[in-house]
């Protein structure tokens, strides 16, 4: 059953919505180039020489920054814009009353965009290597391995954590108001400026018991060669998933009773 | 006997509306307390379809009939009432009901807008556990019904609102839904796009024996395609039964115009007690029952000099014009 689905049924749906973003590569491509947040805050740290507070080298600090920059390209989620943009406009209805929940529409959405946006991101760390020359390394394969499994697992979080804000437009219109005030806290607490490393030891400890730093800190410190627990993230990260699944999957079933079908 | 595909009983909905006052004040109001109020726009009706029928709801807007629609089909849940579609709970939305049903809405698109159709049908196809070589042989069968071809490859964005139309009607039935629910499927079509849907609707019916419930503002949809009409009036039923029942009862009279052979003997018939319209030199309109139009013919043609005559039908609009601003017409 659950093979069938990923074999035939999400897979259309990749091919799809692939075919469907490809339409965009232009679009794909700047919002590659908008990601570049991570280097800013590099030149930023670098300048100042804040990561000598932190026990960072210069190398490693620009790799971190890079990684950072890979994991945001391949986790970014915007589904709760998409589905109130659909629910308003009534698009929610006929893939309602279809035998796939639609959130997976917008999960392969997201999945084929990620697969557009990978030659723009390799061509922006090639840019990236050519500047910074001492930072070019090649991380092992095993360490690759579970960067990418982390990375997904991060783009799971982010897509579970948005999909039941998006179920809230089944109570209030504009659901991408609360997601804008959680936009902070991933900002900050994510690693996506900083290191959570930097952050004081006190505000730490309770920054590891939220999803965030597991986001986009975690992943870019694991592919970045630097010493973290392995096991601890990716265990947070499975953690995290498995509590929010069922909370979205609460909020679905109750949101859909709520459903006015609204513009059609 | 053919059995009851759809059954509802004692069904109403409410909908929480907030409303506002006018003016600067009125929105401040609002800000800081919202008045909400609970309306109820399908009041305790009750109605049975059978499988194969095709049956069009017919209402003013507002009236309620595309809500009956959105819940028959599983969109919204009923407030109160049971209802049974294919013997199941359509707001479950359980799987083997979804793959029974397809809802289209007029204007309403479930295409991909940037890609050609073929890739939604395909889409659809897998959504709805067909395998490739029994979605190309339905992609084929359908597109020669609606007579489509080329448009399949052109990308959405490009094709005219009837092409689309027609597109959309085959991606919402390439998993041969044995309930149809249409709401307003030809608005916003020419006459020959409006023509051609009827007729592939109809044609659909005939080789699938579906069940079709639909809503429109076209009459030409409804007498062509509807045996059977549901009146929905503020929420309640005011009419269920045939349409051609529900049209004999509302336009009892026939206007008949008759061309007289002498001004002379359109004067003697307009003297003769019929009901005169309208008269002019040899030309004479009058009403006549429905009931007694043979015989009143009869006798005209037997006792007068009767160059031509036409029956004229009341325009059908008008009828249903009147049930659809007056609840408690007689009916």
């Amino acid at each position: 059953m659950i093979s069938d689905l990923i074999n035939h049924k999400i897979f259309t749906l990749l091919k799809v919505q692939y075919s469907n973003m490809l339409e965009y590569r232009v679009e794909i491509a700047l919002w590659a180039i908008s990601g570049i947040i991570p280097f800013f805050m590099l030149n930023i740290w670098t300048n100042n020489n804040l990561n000598e507070s932190i026990n960072i080298s210069d190398i490693m600090l620009s790799r971190y920054f890079l990684c950072a920059f890979f994991v945001r390209q391949f986790s970014v989620v915007w589904v709760v814009f998409s589905f109130e943009e659909d629910s308003l406009m009534g698009k929610v209805s006929p893939y309602l009353i279809q035998p796939l929940n639609p959130f997976f529409r917008y999960f392969a959405q997201h999945l084929a965009e990620q697969i557009t946006r990978f030659p723009f991101a390799i061509i922006i760390a090639f840019f990236f290597f050519i500047f910074n020359p001492e930072s070019i390394w090649v991380p092992n394969i095993g360490i690759l391995f579970l960067s990418i499994i982390s990375t997904f697992l991060s783009f799971l979080i982010q897509f579970l954590i948005q999909s039941i804000v998006a179920c809230l437009c089944f109570w209030t219109e504009k659901a991408s108001s609360i997601e804008r005030l959680l936009f902070i806290p991933t900002l900050f607490l994510s690693g996506l400026l900083a290191p959570v490393v930097s952050f004081p030891d006190y505000v730490k400890s309770w920054i590891y018991l939220t999803p965030f730093p597991y986001l986009i800190d975690f992943p870019a410190n694991l592919l970045s060669g630097n010493a973290i627990n392995v096991s601890g993230g990716l265990s947070m990260q499975i953690l995290w998933i498995l509590l929010l699944f069922p909370a979205f999957k609460k909020i679905w079933s109750e949101g859909t009773k709520k459903y006015t079908a609204m513009g059609s | 006997m053919v059995k009851n595909i759809i059954d509802v009983r004692n069904l109403s909905k409410s909908f929480d509306i907030s409303s506002k006052d006018p003016g600067l004040k009125g929105t401040i109001k609002h800000f800081f307390r919202r008045k909400t109020k609970s309306l109820k726009v399908i009041k305790n009706i009750s109605f049975e379809i059978k499988e194969g029928e095709v049956v069009g709801f017919l209402g003013a807007n507002g009236a309620g009939k595309t809500t009956i629609l959105k819940i028959l089909c599983g969109l919204i849940y009923p407030s109160e009432g049971s209802i049974l579609v294919s013997g199941y709970l359509p707001f479950r939305r359980k799987e083997n009901f979804l793959k029974n049903i397809t809802l289209i809405m007029g204007q309403k698109q479930q295409l991909i807008w940037d890609l050609p159709p073929i890739e939604s049908f395909y889409l659809n196809a897998s959504i709805y556990d067909l395998d490739k070589f029994e979605a190309k042989k339905r992609i084929k069968k359908l597109s020669e019904m609606l007579e489509i071809d080329e448009e399949l490859f052109i990308p959405v964005r490009k094709l005219s609102l009837g092409q689309r139309m027609k597109s959309e009607l085959l991606a919402a039935l390439i998993h041969e839904p044995n309930i149809l629910f249409l709401d307003e499927p030809t608005l916003g079509l020419d006459i020959n796009a409006q023509r051609n849907l009827r007729k592939f609707l109809q044609k659909y019916n005939k080789e699938t024996n579906a069940t079709i419930c639909l809503t429109s503002h076209y009459m030409k949809d409804i007498t062509s395609l509807c045996k059977r009409v549901i009146c929905v009036h503020n929420g309640t039923i005011s009419y269920d039964g045939e349409l051609d029942q529900l049209l004999k009862k509302l336009s009892p009279v026939k206007e008949i115009l008759i061309v007289c052979q002498s001004e002379e003997d359109a004067i003697k018939l307009e003297n003769s007690g019929f009901t005169v319209v309208n008269k002019n030199k040899n030309e004479i309109t009058i009403k006549i029952k429905n009931n007694s139009i043979t015989s009143s013919l009869k006798a005209i043609l037997n006792n007068f000099e009767i160059e031509d005559l036409y029956i004229n039908e009341p325009p059908i609009d008008e009828i249903i014009g009147k049930i659809l601003i007056k609840k408690d017409y007689d009916l």
